[in-house]
């Protein structure tokens, strides 16, 4: 019985992350304040709903499995989206109003586009 | 019904709503790169679409799925990223 209340509050805590992450997408006023909603929020509802099924199953195979994608989930989250970000600032995709840039940043981040490294 | 099948319908609920709003914003992303993100934040709330599978039917092979789909949404992102990228350099050089 405590082994399943841990996994409805794990499941149920998940399903509200996910959920907050896709208001979040729809919602937020920018790209970058999108992206922080669907990075963050949805890593972590699905690192909880992973974690719910490592428990549920309670199995050293399955346990290994979840591990690994939530493993896989922490480490491409951020890459993923600082290679979308870096995109999307050198495309020049209209920021929030309020949002400021310290000044030159913008100039030396766009203006290079071939000659930084291997792509 | 116990508890615990009413409480994975739910958040099988919840996942969906995420999803709905993030296709919500696929379709009206006034660029290319809202979309971008949109994709990327639905493969990752199908990660918690197929655990939630896995606890439902009660099969430990659907969690196969959710690793595999965690792994195929990174490859997009970053392709699509790439070509997010790409595509300016690409107008820069047909423009000199």
């Amino acid at each position: 019985m405590m082994h399943d209340i841990i996994v409805a509050i794990l499941v149920l805590s998940g399903g509200i992350f996910c959920f907050a992450a896709g208001m979040g997408v729809l919602r937020l006023p920018d790209l970058l304040t999108r992206m922080h909603a669907s990075t963050k929020a949805g890593t972590l509802g699905s690192g909880l709903i992973l974690v719910a099924v490592a428990v549920a199953f309670a199995e050293t195979t399955v346990i290994a499995r979840a591990v690994a994608a939530i493993l896989f989930l922490l480490m491409t989250a951020p890459v993923a989206a600082h290679l979308i970000g870096r995109a999307a600032f050198r495309t020049g995709v209209p920021m929030a109003r309020n949002t400021r840039c310290e000044p030159g940043v913008a100039e030396a981040l766009r203006a290079r586009p071939e000659d930084d490294g291997p792509r | 019904m116990t508890l615990l099948e009413f409480v994975i319908l739910f958040g099988f609920a919840l996942v969906i709503l995420g999803v709905v709003l993030a296709a919500i914003r696929l379709v009206r992303g006034p660029s290319l790169a809202d979309r971008i993100v949109a994709l990327d934040l639905m493969t990752v709330q199908l990660v918690s679409f197929g655990g939630l599978t896995a606890l439902l039917s009660g099969s430990a092979g659907f969690l196969d799925v959710a690793v595999v789909l965690a792994l195929v949404g990174f490859l997009a992102t970053v392709c699509l990223a790439r070509y997010l990228e790409r595509r300016i350099l690409l107008k820069a050089e047909e423009l000199t």
